[in-house]
């Protein structure tokens, strides 16, 4: 038998967009659980709240919080983000918009990934006010990772890999890939003014690489220390690191190009040729020259690159509506 | 009291009880159960029951009670003690479910063709012709296999001399069948010592008939058909039924915006591009189905499907316009319909029924108004129905004006008995009224799955199985 032979079932464009934004949700509480986590490490020592506005500014989300909130201190931000129901990029949405996606996704995803996330809402909806106090929030957002981890260990072990699956795991690497160089942006352009001084700087280091779960891979491919194009290239580039934007990137295009050969999907082709220039945006300059160049302009144009990647898969591939695709995404 | 076994103390007093049986020649299957849960412990019984309703909960097997503004997800109460069917009970059910089943088909065919029974006044024509539920897009159409009601749900209770009797005919879009195979598995995750050894009829094979069936009716010539079920969406209260069967048969869980007509046939939008669809179960009511046929406004259903679906280009289980095989005053005439097409007595006997609409029918329900049951014929899921026995003066005189006011919008029927089963309750385990509803598939022929929704009224004395009134469900064990 060959592995044609288990090709030939259709799957409904609808549920692709479900499976892709499914992925994408469910990284997104991970993201912002180990965001939040890093910021409230930072922010300890801090009284000018640079770090929760910068968390605020990096999510586009500082109007929005402003506009219920004098104040961007600890509290406040872990509600906004770990609470508020109504903040369309608070936890309580993304696993809401998740359950949704899976409840949708149900007769395709296995029972067990819908038990877990079915559990894992109802975890999530029952967090109070007493659980995000500054001593409790580390707590949540542990609790919150393992969540995610939970899904996506039983995904791989028992999600059926047809097309469904693709669209899945794109949804994920693009929100890796643009998650990871929020991360970046955070932290990095308040690392680099004092970065030659590597002393110094080296808890925060520690701290931002920790935050990506990328902290001893760094140890072993850097002993000698901290310097920012080395600790940006292994967050960009390094295909060996789970998490970054150039794994991220391969991944997506096997899954774009299995999707093309081996399901003969013809509406591929757009989110190929775009994925294929933002790949050799990467892999055509050294980390210095983007330091040189301006990292926050690459690191921008990277997330609106992303964006419209989304935006080629869901509407051509996924049957969103051009208009009302790019409005969700950039919600 | 804790280490009591399940039936100590247990008393159906005149009822008929499903599991003690009284005056029934013996079984030994039926023996050994009772052993088994003589030596059950309650308190294990209850520890079980509360791992099996977290289960439910987790699993997010539950319905959606919609009252006035508010829409609350509830799971159906599983009561653990099964409710148990002998194989001679079954072989009655069985072949009774299969004749109806073949007479409402029938009846379907002539009334949407030559009419033959109203000509001979067997069936008023009125009744028939004046229904709300006769669709004009019906008239002198013929559907694969002359199959209507390709799925049927039939509600049958017991009365206190263990009759059975059926009590409705769903023949539209019956919903029910996912919880007989996840009850069925929750029997066996958290209570399969009770019935280890024990030999009862599977259930695991509802998803394979129901394709099979599915793939029967698909317009000719199409040697692997592709089959889709079609939901009203998440938010609809059997969604949870809708993922079920798309699951067992192994197919497309669509909506309306996923299926497109186009060229005379009927397209699902895929990844790849529109595929052609050749048979669609559908969970959606008639009027949904496709705004040019019925409610213009419908944005669940798809455009052009009954033209399509009339050309011969697709099929649609159930067909549309089946409720008025299924209509509660219709009902009244089954056994003479049964005569009239197949030449047999029905097998299984109606409940007596009234129609009011008739002068005698509605003189007597209101002379008895203390002593019957009577429903609204339009209305399903056991609301607005009156249980005279039940019912205050207040209520009785209420009820009176309304159905003075539009009597043809009543039957009545004395009030039975129903059958009960030893079911936990807080108080220990009690006596509970119980009714059943098997599910029939027709594609060429019918299957009849083995055993049926068994609902449970919760509340003492209650009559009211329906999950939206507090009922839960059972377990339904059909023995070899």
């Amino acid at each position: 038998m060959s592995e044609t032979d288990f090709v030939s079932k259709h799957l409904i464009a609808r549920h692709a967009g479900s499976a892709l934004w499914l992925a994408r949700y469910m990284e997104r509480i991970e993201n912002l659980a180990r965001l939040l986590d890093v910021s409230k490490t930072f922010a300890r020592d801090d009284e000018s709240h640079r770090n929760w506005l910068s968390l605020l500014r990096i999510n586009g989300d500082a109007d929005a919080f402003f506009a219920s909130n004098a104040i961007a201190d600890a509290t406040n931000v872990a509600r906004f983000y770990l609470l508020d129901g109504d903040n369309p990029t608070s936890v309580q949405s993304a696993i809401r918009y998740a359950r949704e996606s899976a409840r949708t996704l149900r007769a395709l995803i296995s029972t067990e990934m819908w038990l877990q996330i079915n559990v894992f809402h109802g975890r999530i909806r029952a967090l109070t006010e007493a659980d995000i106090s500054p001593e409790g929030v580390s707590g949540v957002c542990a609790m919150l990772k393992e969540g995610v981890q939970s899904h996506t260990g039983i995904t791989e072990g028992t999600f059926y890999r047809d097309q469904c699956w693709h669209f899945y795991m794109m949804g994920r690497h693009i929100e890796r890939a643009d998650q990871i160089t929020r991360l970046i942006d955070t932290k990095f352009n308040a690392l680099m003014p004092k970065a030659a001084d590597a002393a110094i700087d080296a808890g925060e280091w520690n701290e931002l690489l920790r935050a990506a779960a990328g902290y001893h891979a760094y140890r072993r491919e850097y002993p000698h220390g901290y310097r920012p194009p080395e600790v940006a290239g292994f967050l960009l580039l390094n295909t060996a690191f789970p998490r970054s934007a150039g794994l991220s990137l391969a991944q997506l295009d096997w899954h774009l190009t299995t999707l093309r050969s081996r399901y003969h999907l013809r509406g591929c082709t757009p989110a190929l040729a775009r994925l294929d220039e933002l790949q050799s945006m990467l892999a055509a300059q050294t980390v210095e020259e983007i330091l040189r160049r301006g990292l926050s302009q690459f690191l921008d144009w990277m997330q609106r690159e992303l964006g419209a990647l989304h935006n080629d898969i869901m509407t051509r591939l996924c049957g969103a509506p051009v208009a009302a695709e790019q409005e969700q995404a950039q919600s | 009291m804790g280490q009591d076994g399940v039936l100590a103390g247990y008393d159906p007093g005149a009822l008929f009880c499903e599991m003690l049986r009284p005056g029934q020649p013996p079984d030994a299957a039926l023996t050994l159960l009772h052993q088994r849960l003589g030596d059950l412990p309650i308190d294990s019984l209850r520890r079980r029951s509360a791992d099996a309703e977290r289960d439910l909960l987790e699993r997010g097997i539950t319905f959606t009670v919609y009252s006035d503004a508010t829409a609350i997800d509830r799971i159906l109460p599983f009561d653990l003690i099964p409710r148990v069917i002998t194989a001679e009970e079954w072989h009655t059910l069985e072949s009774g479910v299969t004749q109806r089943v073949r007479a409402l088909n029938l009846f379907l065919h002539d009334i949407y063709h030559d009419g033959k029974i109203l000509k001979d006044g067997v069936v008023p024509r009125e009744l028939v012709l004046g229904n709300a539920a006769y669709c004009q897009a019906m008239v002198d159409f013929t559907p694969p296999q002359k199959t209507y009601v390709h799925v049927c749900g039939i509600d049958i209770i017991r009365d206190d001399s263990g009759r059975y009797l059926v009590l409705e005919d769903n023949a539209r879009t019956p919903s029910g069948v996912a919880y007989v195979v996840e009850n069925r598995h929750m029997t066996l995750r958290v209570l399969s010592d009770l019935m280890a050894k024990l030999r009862v009829r599977s259930v695991d094979e509802y998803g394979l008939r129901l394709h099979q069936a599915m793939a029967e009716i698909a317009p000719g010539g199409i040697s692997d058909p592709q089959v889709v079920l079609l939901s009203p969406g998440i938010f609809n209260s059997a969604y949870f039924e809708h993922v079920f069967l798309a699951r067992e048969m192994g197919v497309p869980l669509v909506e309306g915006q996923d299926l497109i007509v186009e060229g005379g046939a009927v397209w699902m939008r895929t990844t790849a591009g529109l595929a052609p669809v050749h048979t669609i179960y559908r969970r959606l009511n008639d009027d949904f189905l496709d705004p040019d046929a019925f409610r213009p406004d419908s944005q669940l259903g798809v455009r052009g499907l009954i033209d399509a679906w009339r050309r011969g280009a697709v099929s649609i289980a159930n067909a549309v316009g089946t409720g008025v095989a299924d209509d509660k005053a219709v009902y009244a005439y089954m056994p003479r319909i049964i005569r009239y097409y197949l030449g047999e007595d029905a097998i299984l006997q109606n409940v007596d029924t009234r129609s009011c609409a008739e002068p005698e029918g509605l003189a007597y329900t209101l002379a008895h108004l203390h002593e019957l049951v009577v429903k609204p014929v339009a209305e399903s899921g056991g609301y607005g129905l009156l249980i005279g026995p039940h019912a205050s003066h207040a209520e009785l005189d209420e009820f009176r004006e309304k159905l003075k006011a539009n009597p043809a919008n009543y039957i009545s029927q004395p009030m039975i008995k129903l059958s009960v089963s030893p079911t936990l309750c807080d108080d220990g385990v009690k006596p509970r009224h119980i009714d059943l509803r098997p599910f029939a598939i027709t594609g060429r022929d019918t299957w009849v799955l083995p055993g049926g929704l068994t609902r449970v009224a919760l509340r003492a004395g209650s009559l009211v199985v329906n999950s939206s009134q507090g009922g839960g469900s059972k377990d339904t064990w059909v023995l070899e």
